[in-house]
């Protein structure tokens, strides 16, 4: 691991450790409105400032932290289980089971990735529940996001197949789902763990698309994404810079996320 | 004969892919009409809340709906309207889907282009000024800058277009570019690493002969499939950018779609873009091999 490495791998902790201990620093509920003072600057009660309808700032940015850091590696440890099973399945059997997961995969690679959301998030309720929200964003990226890993993981699962030990595992007479579980899985294991660390920037960043586009985690729950829509009121911004906190967050946490994994070439 | 039988092979491929994209519409199609088909209120129509319209009136508009015709003649309908260029009518604009596709596809098209072209030239500058300079604070600073967009959601750099009030094609650019530059970079990096290319260039060829004869064959089969690629990206950046930008196409149609479920719509939308990208997939791939196949 090199400096700049180590640096970001540090931050994400610290960050992390931030999120789960938010509920200690948070001067309010996030979604307590101070009515008498909206749009308030940064003071000794409200460290970041208060929003146009008087929630403190602070207390939704680290809840908003919380729900983003906890949805995104959920989702990418959803799509991950799906992609590895799928991937190793079609790897290891080949034949047709291959050539369709393939097929299936490479269809859902070239439609642009938000169409894709959109469409099903069109299929499902838009008034929900906050937390019926969150499941929802969770379930769509996890079910969907699958895609890319599954293509690695074959690949990989297909170099496998024809590996001495795995003949010799066969001619002892193991059944293929033992030949699945107890000798590809761990040989892939180091893949499924790069796949899943990959997944976490892209769906941080996915979350932020939809949630700006107020098709993701409904408001009065905080997220990254619905605390950037705040961004579209150029004025309060200016007024109170303190306001671009969330995005600050953001980049710093995905570029973390990219320092710490440099082979990460193209996400979309 | 090689000649023949290298066209032949040549050939097969466009046209193996055409028929995939053919069964791909029918198989979209097919998937396009269960989902219309199912969706929660279709063929419910608001004259039917009216309570001036009696029983028999409201059962006789009923009637009138494809919702009691049987399911395959629904489908053989369905397909055969699709077959024909007809996408049915949008619930919620109450106008042709075809109409607005047409309306909004050019408006789209024109900005991922232009986008896409802004977004090539600067990462290719910028990949091939770091490989001539070769220094580390050059190397640092354009990889920390590409990093620093690659972390910016969409949505946010649309909110920055709006803000410095620069056209809808310079957004997309600034989306698609990171991810081109930090593709074309470690590519050029890896063809300038070749061992006959380092012999070629102790022989003391120059550099533009080496780019041309040596570093371009290489580098330009996966150059295009990135091409394809970058149409998805930008297709893909187009949704929260029009949305946000308030340009009218297919993005931004397809998010209004969303915002009042208006499946008849999105659904479609969505199977003309998958088409288009398939189709911009498969025209980079067989230039990729055309071009593979003219230099060895």
């Amino acid at each position: 691991m090199t400096l700049p490495q180590k640096v970001a791998a540090i931050i994400l902790c610290l960050i992390f450790v931030l999120m789960v201990f938010a509920t200690i620093f948070v001067p309010a509920p996030y979604a307590r409105q101070f009515r008498d003072v909206p749009n308030a600057g940064p003071s000794a009660v409200h460290l970041l400032g208060t929003d146009a309808l008087g929630r403190d700032c602070l207390s939704r940015l680290l809840y908003g932290t919380r729900v983003s850091l906890l949805l995104a590696p959920a989702a990418a440890l959803l799509s991950t289980l799906i992609a590895a099973l799928l991937g190793s399945a079609a790897g290891f059997l080949g034949g047709w089971f291959e050539r369709i997961v393939l097929a299936v995969t490479d269809l859902s690679l070239a439609l642009p990735w938000l169409f894709l959301l959109l469409t099903v998030r069109a299929m499902l309720p838009l008034d929900v529940p906050p937390m019926v929200s969150v499941l929802i964003a969770f379930l769509m990226m996890g079910l969907l996001g699958w895609q890319a890993s599954v293509r690695v993981i074959c690949a990989a699962a297909r170099g496998v197949r024809d590996s001495d030990f795995l003949l010799l595992a066969r001619s002892s007479g193991c059944t293929p789902t033992r030949l699945l579980l107890h000798h590809v899985a761990p040989n892939l294991r180091p893949l499924f763990y790069a796949q899943f660390w990959i997944s976490i920037p892209l769906f941080i960043l996915t979350e932020a698309n939809l949630s700006i586009l107020g098709l993701g985690v409904m408001e009065p729950m905080p997220s990254w994404g619905n605390l950037l829509r705040g961004f579209e009121d150029f004025s309060a911004l200016a007024a109170n810079p303190s306001r671009l906190g969330p995005l600050i967050l953001l980049v710093i946490v995905v570029m973390c996320f990219q320092l710490v994994l440099p082979s990460q070439e193209v996400t979309q | 004969m090689i000649t023949y039988e290298k066209a032949a092979k040549l050939l097969r491929y466009p046209l193996r892919r055409l028929l995939f994209l053919l069964c791909l519409g029918f198989g979209g199609a097919v998937l396009s009409a269960t989902l219309v088909r199912f969706a929660p209120g279709y063929g419910a129509q608001e004259r039917e809340l009216d309570p001036r319209w009696s029983s028999q009136s409201i059962e006789a508009l009923r009637q009138e709906q494809p919702l009691h015709e049987g399911l395959p003649m629904f489908y053989l309908r369905y397909v055969s309207a699709l077959a024909h260029g007809d996408f049915g009518e949008s619930d919620s604009l109450k106008r042709p889907v075809r109409d607005l596709l047409r309306q909004r596809l050019p408006v789209t098209g024109n900005s991922v282009v232009r986008g896409l072209a802004v977004a090539w030239l600067a990462a290719a500058m910028l990949g091939s000024l770091g490989l001539a300079s070769r220094s580390w604070l050059y190397e640092a600073s354009s990889t920390a800058f590409s990093s620093l967009f690659l972390s910016l959601p969409s949505a946010v750099v649309a909110m920055l277009a709006v803000y410095l009030r620069t056209p809808v094609f310079w957004a997309i650019g600034v989306v698609v570019f990171p991810r081109l530059h930090r593709y074309i970079r470690s590519l050029l990096v890896r063809s300038y690493g070749q061992p006959h290319v380092l012999a070629a260039r102790a022989r003391g060829l120059r550099s533009g002969a080496i780019f041309w004869r040596h570093v371009l064959p290489i580098a330009a089969p996966p150059l295009l499939a990135l091409l394809g690629v970058s149409f998805a990206i930008a297709f893909g950046a187009a949704i929260p950018i029009e949305a946000l930008c308030d340009s009218p196409g297919l993005g931004q149609l397809a998010w209004q779609a969303a915002l009042s479920r208006d499946l008849p719509l999105i659904v479609n939308v969505t199977l003309v873009v998958c088409l288009v990208m398939l189709a911009a997939n498969s025209l980079a791939d067989l230039a990729g091999r055309v071009f593979a196949g003219s230099t060895q």
